[in-house]
């Protein structure tokens, strides 16, 4: 096709580049990737993520210019089995443009900034086979979301999804053989697993939900299951309800929500820019998208949609709090994605599609800001902690180092580890006490303090992310907060104060963790030298500042600024677009302007000290207990769940199955009647009595006629030639007489 | 001219003498001369048919029978004297090695 004729009718023949560059990019890590420098595969991981943007940009140009109108692209047949047809079809709209938009858009920002991270992670150790793995892995994770987010059936969307879902593992677990400190343990790869199983809980909701779509509209592809559904036109059909209801439990593992978000703060043990790109800003939101597609089921719901709403709310509310009792600089970030997608989920459950597009949007670029400055973070950190080993060991000898260790926070309490059942993991820690590089937790927010002066750009950028993500006016996620609340206060009081409640949360836990990391006073040897991080990491992370700042403008709530309400209205249909509500808004903002405010009061007016616990620990006692230890959510489903499965598993293994099955029914009934039948009944009287005895019987019948016989072969030649004589004659008689 | 009858009557009766001497005796020679005279038996016979049908073929026959009943004695006779040579003695009721 030629250039001018694609422009004037769009580039959808490009679709398939969306997976293949990506994959292409891999292949090329993959294969060269031994002789490259370290610079080099991230280049080429780069890159393709970075033609797939480009891709990506050209498909959404394509639909605008066919004024929205859907575009498949049919690559391959895949499977024909009776009434199931199922193509690997790409579907070009709108809303699927903006998905691959943002993944790649920021997908490649992360990639780039992954090369300056990759190499100076503490875990990293100069491996150098590694740093190819990772991008490989991120290439992969690329184009899995692609075929996420463009596929025209469910099915297609769910080999996306468990791509993700893979590549989650994979990256979470990408140092299997440590946990987040690098000393050896499966604290990492229990977390991946963690992860794992949980998501395989809501894929078996995703699959029961297609089966049914399957079993009552014989088809899986996107429009004929929406057609199904509209022929049924009936409001709140079981059918409608259980597929609904299902898919809900597949949005709720893999968007992290209640009660199975639980593998996403672990997912943490996993990079940082792995941390952003999917446990941030694309895998997760992957749920939300789900929804959006299913607008058209969801729709003949409502009592369905009620049910997601209600779960994103109390997800929201019910991880911010949790979110406020961390102190790990990451895991305050994952309670504060799973509230923020709670808000997603919460939209997209009232009906309000593109509020919780938009702020899917929004919150991946603040989102990802964040969590690639946490990872500056804790790289400055990282820097100035060897800085004051090396100076420590340099210039004096023993003293001073070992004041340094005495300086060192207790961090034991309220430091979670990943892991369950190390037992041994006490004893490891107190080992690892005695070397003060083991101990060193860079990510622990007790531990910083004062590095505003230290880590200016990281500074500024993370104070970006904290201001868009509190939802203040100008910044995107004022924007997009403020769109799903005005819907909720419109139709769901319940829920706009469960949200509104949560936001407040957001910007005092946001807050608390600025004063804690950027102001005050060095809490440790290594804030005080701590150092900026290079070029490559801080530049991606200026456009997703801009992002930040600038994304609000994609719909701002202004008549002819429902930019992005008017494109996504093309594939889900025209939505009311609400005129600000300066009563919602103001109500927000003051809360997070307060929220902020309390949060100075408590940890920037009177900075914390080494070793002084949290101040609101005091105040709000059992409360706080109850957010520092994540509302014990992990104990009650180890409780719960793990122990009776494990109790329930090793009874059905040493009860049912060793006792029942091996000793008793093998050994004693299989076994034994086999024994008794083959001893009783075939030895002594089968085998001996009649096998046996016949067989003997043929040796004496034989040794009885041989001993006959033998007497005729006296050795006289006479006697022989009579015999043949007689035959002679014998023969000869019956012959002639015959 | 004598009856057929008559020539085979003879050789029957001739072979039946030869047949019981081999059966009876127990010297080897006398068993050889029976084992000649059960041949000469069938050559009388041969050549009686032979003259009975005008064919020549009996006779031809007698000739191939006396090479090879001289044939047999040159063997016959050897093996005797062998015999003798180990056992000093050709008694053929010593002769039973052959007995299982």
């Amino acid at each position: 096709m030629h250039l001018s004729e694609a422009i004037n009718s769009g580039f959808f023949f490009l679709a398939p580049w969306l997976v293949f560059a990506p994959i292409v990019g891999l292949l090329i890590n993959l294969i060269f990737g031994r002789q490259f420098s370290e610079k080099t595969v991230g280049t080429v991981a780069s890159l393709a993520s970075g033609a797939a943007f480009v891709v990506s940009v050209l498909l959404a140009y394509s639909v605008s210019i066919n004024h929205g109108e859907m575009m498949r692209w049919r690559l391959a047949e895949w499977i024909h089995i009776g009434q199931l047809s199922l193509d690997w079809t790409f579907r070009i709209d709108s809303l699927s443009t903006t998905m691959m938009l943002v993944i790649s858009g920021v997908g490649t920002l992360i990639h780039i900034y992954a090369i300056g991270y990759m190499h100076e992670d503490v875990r990293f150790k100069n491996d150098v086979g590694r740093f190819r793995r990772f991008f490989i892995f991120l290439n992969l994770f690329i184009a899995s979301m692609m075929i996420l987010v463009s596929g025209d059936s469910y099915l297609m969307l769910f080999v996306g999804w468990e791509g993700v879902g893979l590549c989650s593992f994979l990256l979470i677990g990408f140092w299997y053989e440590m946990d987040i400190l690098g000393r050896s343990s499966w604290a990492n790869s229990d977390a991946a697993k963690k992860a794992f199983i949980v998501n395989r809980v809501g894929d078996f909701g995703f699959l029961i939900a297609a089966f049914l779509m399957f079993w009552n509209f014989h088809s899986l592809q996107f429009d004929e299951v929406f057609e199904g559904v509209r022929a049924l036109s009936a409001i709140n059909s079981p059918v409608t309800i259980a597929i609904t209801l299902f898919l809900l439990v597949g949005v709720a593992g893999k968007s992290a929500q209640i009660p199975l978000y639980i593998w996403l703060p672990d997912a943490m043990a996993g990079p940082t820019p792995v941390s952003a790109l999917i446990h941030a800003a694309t895998m997760v939101t992957a749920g939300v998208y789900l929804v959006i597609r299913s607008a058209p089921i969801y729709a003949t719901a409502p009592d369905a949609q009620h049910v997601v709403a209600m779960t994103g709310a109390v997800t929201a509310l019910f991880a911010a709090t949790i979110a406020v009792g961390q102190y790990d600089i990451k895991k305050v970030l994952a309670y504060s994605t799973i509230s923020q997608l709670g808000f997603m989920v919460a939209a997209v459950g009232m009906g309000a599609y593109v509020a919780g597009m938009f702020h899917l949007i929004t919150h991946a670029f603040f989102k990802a800001l964040l969590f690639l400055s946490a990872g500056s973070v804790i790289l400055g950190l990282e820097r100035g902690h060897h800085h004051a080993e090396h100076a420590a060991h340099a210039h004096h000898d023993e003293k001073p180092k070992k004041k340094a260790k005495n300086n060192i926070p207790s961090k034991v309490e309220g430091h979670e580890e990943v892991s369950h059942g190390h037992d041994d993991h006490e004893a490891e820690h107190g080992e690892a006490r005695v070397e003060s590089v083991e101990t060193f937790d860079p990510g622990d927010m007790r531990n910083m303090g004062g590095l505003r002066k230290t880590m200016p750009v990281t500074f500024w950028l993370y104070m970006i992310g904290t201001v868009a993500l509190a939802g203040i006016f100008p910044f995107a996620g004022f924007w997009s907060k403020d769109e799903i609340l005005l819907d909720a206060s419109l139709h769901f009081t319940t829920i706009y104060w469960l949200l509104t409640a949560a936001a407040f949360l957001t910007a005092f836990y946001m807050g608390r963790q600025i004063w804690m990391v950027f102001f005050g006073e060095p809490r440790h040897e290594a804030a005080a030298h701590a150092e900026e991080s290079p070029k490559v990491m801080t530049l991606p992370l200026v456009v997703l500042a801009v992002l930040s700042v600038a994304g609000g403008a994609l719909n701002l709530p202004f008549e002819g600024f429902h930019n992005l309400g008017h494109w996504l209205g093309y594939t889900i249909g025209e939505v009311e677009s609400l005129p600000l509500d300066l009563k919602v808004a103001g109500i927000s903002t003051a809360l997070a302007l307060l929220a902020i405010l309390i949060s100075w009061f408590i940890y920037g007016r009177n900075p914390l000290k080494v070793n002084q616990p949290d101040p609101l620990k005091k105040p709000l006692g059992p409360i706080f207990k109850g957010m520092e230890s994540k509302w014990m959510v992990d104990e009650i489903y180890q409780a719960l769940i793990i122990t009776p499965f494990t109790k329930i598993s090793y009874f059905l293994a040493d009860v049912i199955d060793w006792r029942f099955w091996h000793d008793f029914v093998h050994d004693k009934v299989i076994a034994g009647t086999y024994n008794w039948v083959s001893e009783i009944g075939l030895n002594r009287y089968a085998d001996q009595k009649v096998i046996d005895a016949f067989a003997n019987w043929l040796a004496d019948a034989t040794q009885w006629v041989s001993a006959a016989m033998r007497k005729v072969q006296n050795g006289f030649v006479r006697s022989y030639a009579l015999s043949v004589m007689l035959g002679v004659v014998l023969i000869l008689g019956y012959l002639i007489f015959k | 001219m004598v009856p057929v009858d008559y020539y085979i009557i003879l050789s029957a009766i001739l072979f039946t003498i030869g047949a019981l001497g081999v059966l009876i005796r127990r010297n080897p020679l006398i068993i050889f001369m029976s084992i000649e005279l059960m041949l000469n038996a069938g050559n009388l016979a041969f050549v009686a048919f032979s003259s009975v049908h005008k064919s020549f073929d009996g006779q031809i026959f007698v000739f191939f029978v006396i090479a090879v009943a001289a044939a047999e004695v040159a063997v016959g006779l050897a093996l005797i004297v062998e015999i003798f040579k180990t056992k000093k003695n050709i008694n053929i009721d010593d002769m039973n090695s052959l007995k299982g």
